[in-house]
């Protein structure tokens, strides 16, 4: 799933999809892409490397400096290589109010792994997140687009299952 | 049952779709106020209506937008709020996944009344199947002629652009969303001035939560007086709220302003009571930032009249004894809620979303984290209770942003209702880091 890094670019469609993301924002305001083009990165490679970040800087025409404080800033991305899944667990007050921390525990128990890890077999990576506003499903936990809402132990242990295939 | 503006048509199948939402008459509002009304009759409307910001302001919207500078040959924007954020709060997100079209007619009139040729829906960026989801509906929107140029042959032209954000509760503040949109680090910025004046790439901008903007096709359609109609007095229209916690039917609910807060969580229609076997301990009214209300002061104002789900009523008593509406983020929490553990779990939450540009915020927090983690975990001292209390106060109102009052009201509201908790985890350290232990004090519960 991850490319090699080593040549840096984005897939024919993604360069399509990049290049109408730039073209929505009025002239000479392309950093707004920013955001938008380092998701699409980050669908792409995984997770965002220097050389990656070090492309959309020129694809921007920005200096990498602009990219790299972006980047750090918000928690979405991941500056290090991850698992084939990012298991994103919220741990704010009303999921831990149905139980989060519970299920929680017996998640990174079930993994082996502690939050920031990734299982040796570099299936799963687990990130604690903040309130993922789902509050009245909870506990809660997404990976990539999905949500998994109402989370049990029973739960827990069918969506692991299923995504170990 | 209550009046349904937002979530009249919820239950329709297919709602989602530009085909069903037209038929249920969505963008009859686009035709009336594009071809009927001036931009100023619009405004006008909506000011009329008195809805006030849904985002947790509570303020004006109408006079909002007319505090919109106008200067010639400058673009203006509208940028949605969509980075709902808020623990406690999921409204926005629910009403745009299943009501995208509610969204999107609102922004088309929204921008209209403002003069804004292209505007923005900032969304968190975890919601991305949203960010689809809406992108498809002004697809059809466009296809169908109500987005686009000289739309419905007005010669006005808009264009919506959906922008995700990258996972930082402060970009809900709305000069720190208009900084993440630049694509730059979402660090809010001083004011004046005002985005009203200088926005979105300097120039004017009105920033509007979407629940906000979705009720002016409602408005347009029915008018502001039948709006204002609705509700209690300031507290005017219906209100989504985000009900979660020990409650037996958590949900979005779109309630009348008004409702006492003792039928919205015992009701049937509504959150239905606590779950079996029960008590209600406590609640957050308005999302994690506003002060935590025991059960009694929740359910009745000190005088002893009945609590309502409007902003004068939650709010009645000051910080003593009341509260904020806020983003109308409910979270209930029955008598096995350990009041501590929840507040350094808001605490941590503060910190970690404080984007470090005041040292008040970006230390206060981290130093109420820490004192509080060590209460909850059995190394809290006797000063540490007064030490919170003088941390709060030196966060709360001194810095840039909000984002500093939203971080010490819970901890301070916490140790003015709570504080035989806090004193209990200090002196029986042993019992209290016991698994599942809450303290049994002499405590109101309902």
């Amino acid at each position: 799933m991850t490319e090699t890094q080593n040549t840096v670019e984005f897939t024919p469609e993604r360069l399509t999809k990049a290049q109408e993301i730039i073209a929505r924002y009025p002239e000479g305001r392309q950093k707004s892409a920013l955001l938008p083009l380092l998701h699409l990165a980050q669908e792409q490679w995984g997770w965002l490397s220097p050389e990656v970040m070090d492309y959309v800087a020129r694809m921007l025409d920005i200096q990498a400096i602009e990219v790299y404080e972006v980047a750090t800033f918000y928690t979405m991305f991941h500056l290090d290589p991850v698992g084939k899944h990012v298991i994103e667990y919220c741990r704010t007050g009303p999921c831990c109010l149905m139980g989060g921390e519970e299920v929680y525990d017996y998640l990174k128990q079930k993994l082996g792994i502690q939050a920031g890890e990734t299982t040796p077999d570099q299936k799963f990576t687990l990130k604690e997140v903040e309130c993922l506003a789902a509050c009245g499903m909870g506990p809660v936990f997404q990976i990539r687009e999905q949500y998994y809402m109402h989370l049990t132990k029973e739960r827990v242990d069918e969506i692991i299952e299923e995504l170990s295939k | 049952m209550g009046k349904k503006i937002l979530l009249e048509h919820i239950n329709v199948p297919g709602i989602e779709t530009y085909d069903v939402y037209r038929k249920q008459g969505g963008y009859t509002a686009v035709e009336k106020a594009l071809k009927t009304m001036t931009p100023d009759e619009v405004v006008e409307e909506v000011k009329k209506s008195g809805v006030r910001g849904r985002g947790g302001a509570g303020f004006p919207m109408g006079m909002k937008w007319s505090f919109l500078a106008k200067p010639e040959g400058v673009p203006r924007y509208l940028v949605c709020n969509a980075d709902e954020s808020e623990p406690g709060t999921f409204k926005d997100h629910y009403l745009m996944k299943n009501l995208p079209h509610v969204l999107i007619e609102g922004m088309i009139i929204s921008s209209y009344a403002l003069g804004a040729n292209k505007s923005f829906i900032y969304v968190r960026g975890e919601l991305m199947y949203v960010v689809r989801i809406l992108e498809k509906a002004i697809a059809e929107a466009k296809a169908a002629g109500f987005l686009g140029k000289n739309i419905l042959g007005t010669g006005y032209d808009l264009e919506l652009v959906v922008q995700p954000g990258g996972g930082a509760y402060i970009c809900g503040e709305e000069t720190a969303l208009l900084e993440s949109l630049e694509g730059k680090r979402g660090n809010p910025r001083n004011k004046p001035p005002f985005p009203a004046v200088k926005g979105l790439y300097q120039s004017p901008t009105v920033v509007n939560n979407v629940e906000s903007i979705a009720t002016t096709s409602w408005i347009i359609n029915n008018g502001g007086e039948a709006y204002a109609a609705i509700g209690i007095g300031r507290s005017a229209g219906t209100k989504l709220i985000s009900a979660s916690g020990h409650i037996k039917k958590p949900g979005v609910y779109e309630i009348e302003l008004g409702v006492p807060v003792e039928e919205f969580i015992y009701s049937d229609e509504w959150c239905g009571g606590i779950r079996d076997g029960h008590h209600l301990k406590a609640v957050v009214a308005g999302g994690s930032s506003v002060p935590i209300l025991p059960a009694n002061l929740i359910l009745k104002l000190a005088n002893g009249d009945p609590r309502l789900m409007t902003y004068e009523s939650l709010s009645d008593g000051g910080f003593q004894t009341g509260t904020m509406l806020g983003s109308g983020g409910f979270i209930v929490f029955d008598e096995t809620s350990c009041i501590v553990r929840n507040t350094w779990n808001f605490a941590r939450f503060y910190h970690h979303e404080s984007c470090g540009q005041c040292s008040p915020c970006r230390e206060g927090t981290g130093w109420m984290e820490r004192v509080l983690h060590r209460i909850e975990y059995g190394h809290g001292n006797q000063h540490d209770i007064d030490l919170l209390v003088d941390v709060a106060k030196k966060i709360e109102g001194n810095t840039i942003c909000p984002l500093g009052d939203a971080a010490a009201w819970p901890v301070a509201s916490a140790i003015r209702h709570f504080r035989d908790e806090f004193e209990w985890h200090i002196t029986n350290p042993s019992e209290a880091t016991q698994p599942g232990a809450v303290f049994k004090g002499d405590m109101a519960l309902v």
